[in-house]
């Protein structure tokens, strides 16, 4: 054994065998896998008709595993050349049963499944079906101003961290990458905040029947305060790196568009039916929490088409951040969750004092607290839409059904009326418009 | 007793001939299986445009449930949500199905976008939509067994459906 050439590697050195040591089926490998043919030679040899006839049609699948999918979105695409034709949303790669394993945890418990449906807003999934829940006590009337605007800040600062997320991810499917690593810059400075009012930064279970787990955190409004004083010229800088700039004016302006009729009829919500012109949101149009007492527009569109709905999206950090500063002005003081004996369990320091206490925090916690029986639906404004959750309840203590309407899985449904008539390149713009949030569509 | 129920009748909200309840303040309409399809027309109609939600329940294990203005109840139901952005109201519509026939009328000629919704009370609760375009699985695997969100579905009971592995 002969060696020709040594290699220094952190692993002693890598001696290369002379080719004349290879045995005959590693020579084969390597000589018989090469096409050793010139083009001008093949293009000789083949019968491939390059022009193909204008009505055969070829379906593709783009995913499940395609990395601007968002996840594990499957498009069957009917594509006549380079065109979209017809296409089809094929979902359920990441259907976990969330809504069946909500009827086996008790409404104490519930935050945790339906935090994690869309992951990218999860205190709004919270939110939602604490309200559903309290809406069934009755008690809807009675949680705690503190309370009221602590959720609302929360959601806020989600809907804020979500969209930046869209521009990034949107960023990235366009071709524009530094964009991904702007957004998720920005994100990750809001979900610090979560996490040290939370301590998660993502699934929190924060928000939860009665009010939320724990009070803010000492210099909770320094932090806020810092995010809101740093958004705005990185904003500006995102405005000037993608909004006038023409290769993103060309790849959106004029793309999946759809009208506010079509928007309807599908029952798109938020960003996408905004974008067709319909000044609907709800919580300007059908207020929770304490939304009719801040001041914010409603960002609405004209074309329908995905340049609107990035330009919408963008806007509403702004309009996010302008109810955040509102809300920072007038967070009243008091308790941040509603001291109803049934829901709530006693303060830490009663337990060591009282027996009943002790009883009663177990028992909450154990059993959970039963829900007189009844059905609601309730509705607030997702970062993706109207994300709504119908409770039925027969008086136990877990949830009889519990659903969850998820804006993304019926805003999914635009897609193949978006992409008709496109260009497959477009497609990617498409869906990333749209914004879906698997997690949530299969649930 | 008898002549108090039919006072009790009688004094009932109705809207497009449909009993109207509610609950916990929301509005509820009991729509039988055969005016479903003309009162979610009517509705929308009346300005309720958008179909914001279907979906399923099974009410297997609340047998004697009470629905109000004499209504039947049977062991599935579909709950229809409608939107008004118009009056900026919402509306619910509950559809008895009898456990021996599940099937329904489709929306799909009136909203489209009750399309997804429908499939996937298909998959999970086994209810078919009558002039459905594609009524076919969305959730679960195509060549699954069974309607998961059934309340008589075993949980746990099921073999490991996956190619290769050790169930």
């Amino acid at each position: 054994m002969s060696s020709v050439i040594s290699a220094g590697t952190n692993e002693g050195g890598q001696e290369l065998q002379s080719r004349s040591d290879l045995t005959a089926k590693e020579l084969f490998r390597e000589v018989g896998s090469v096409l050793r043919l010139s083009e001008s030679e093949a293009a000789k040899l083949a019968e491939v008709q390059t022009e193909a006839p204008e009505d055969q049609t070829m379906i593709i699948n783009m995913g499940p595993q395609h990395p601007s999918t968002h996840g594990v979105l499957r498009l069957m695409l009917e594509l006549q050349g380079e065109t979209v034709l017809r296409c089809k949303p094929i979902i359920g790669y990441l259907h976990t049963g969330m809504e069946k394993t909500g009827e086996a945890l008790t409404y104490m418990q519930g935050g945790t499944n339906v935090t994690r449906m869309d992951y990218l807003s999860p205190l709004n999934n919270e939110l939602v079906f604490s309200l559903a829940v309290e809406k069934l006590l009755g008690i809807e009337g009675d949680i705690p101003e503190r309370a009221v605007w602590m959720r609302m800040l929360l959601s806020e600062l989600n809907r804020m961290s979500s969209h930046l997320l869209f521009l990034a991810t949107n960023g990235m499917d366009i071709g524009a990458v530094s964009m991904m690593l702007y957004g998720w810059r920005e994100r990750e400075d809001v979900l610090r905040f979560f996490q040290k009012v939370t301590g998660l930064r993502m699934n929190h279970n924060f928000i939860r029947p009665g009010g939320l787990a724990a009070d803010l955190p000492a210099g909770w409004r320094e932090d806020v305060l810092n995010i809101l004083e740093n958004l705005p010229s990185r904003l500006e800088e995102y405005d000037i790196l993608m909004t006038g700039q023409p290769i993103w004016r060309e790849r959106l302006q004029g793309v999946g568009a759809i009208t506010a009729r079509e928007a309807m009829a599908l029952g798109a919500t938020g960003p996408i039916l905004r974008s067709t012109g319909v000044a609907w949101d709800l919580r300007r149009d059908m207020p929770y929490l304490r939304y009719e007492d801040v001041e914010f527009d409603v960002i609405v569109g004209q074309y329908g088409d995905a340049y609107d709905r990035y330009a919408i999206r963008f806007n509403e950090i702004r309009e996010s951040m302008k109810i955040v500063y509102q809300i920072l002005d007038r967070m009243p003081s008091g308790d941040y969750r509603i001291q109803n004996k049934k829901v709530t369990p006693p303060p830490r320091a009663r337990i060591d004092e009282s027996m009943e206490a002790l009883i009663h925090h177990f028992k909450i916690f154990t059993e959970g607290f039963k829900v007189p029986e009844g059905e609601v639906y309730v509705g607030i404004e997702s970062p993706r839409g109207e994300i709504g959750c119908y409770i039925v309840s027969d008086g136990s203590s877990t949830p009889y059904r519990m659903h969850m309407r998820a804006p993304s899985f019926v805003n999914i449904q635009a897609l193949p009326h978006m992409m008709r008539g496109g260009l497959v390149a477009d497609a990617v713009a498409v869906i990333s418009s749209v914004d879906p949030v698997l997690g949530e569509v299969d649930r | 007793m008898s002549d108090q129920v039919e006072q009790v009748e009688e004094t009932v909200e109705t809207l497009h001939g449909c009993p109207v309840v509610y609950s916990r303040d929301q509005k509820v309409l009991l729509v039988g299986r055969d005016q479903y399809v003309a009162v979610v027309k009517a509705l929308a109609n009346d300005g309720f445009e958008v179909c914001i939600d279907l979906t399923g329940v099974d009410y297997l294990s609340m047998p004697s449930r009470t629905l109000g203005a004499g209504v039947q109840p049977e062991r599935f139901e579909v709950v229809v949500n409608l939107l008004s952005l118009t009056k900026r109201e919402r509306i619910r519509l509950r559809v008895q199905v009898p456990a021996d026939d599940t099937t329904l009328a489709s929306l799909f000629d009136v909203h489209p976008g009750t399309e997804a919704h429908e499939r996937e009370t298909y998959d999970m609760f086994g209810i078919t939509f009558d002039g459905h375009p594609d009524m076919t699985r969305i959730l679960m695997p195509e060549d699954w067994d069974g309607h998961p969100l059934r309340k008589d579905y075993d949980q746990g009971a099921i073999p490991v459906q996956f190619k290769g592995s050790h169930s």
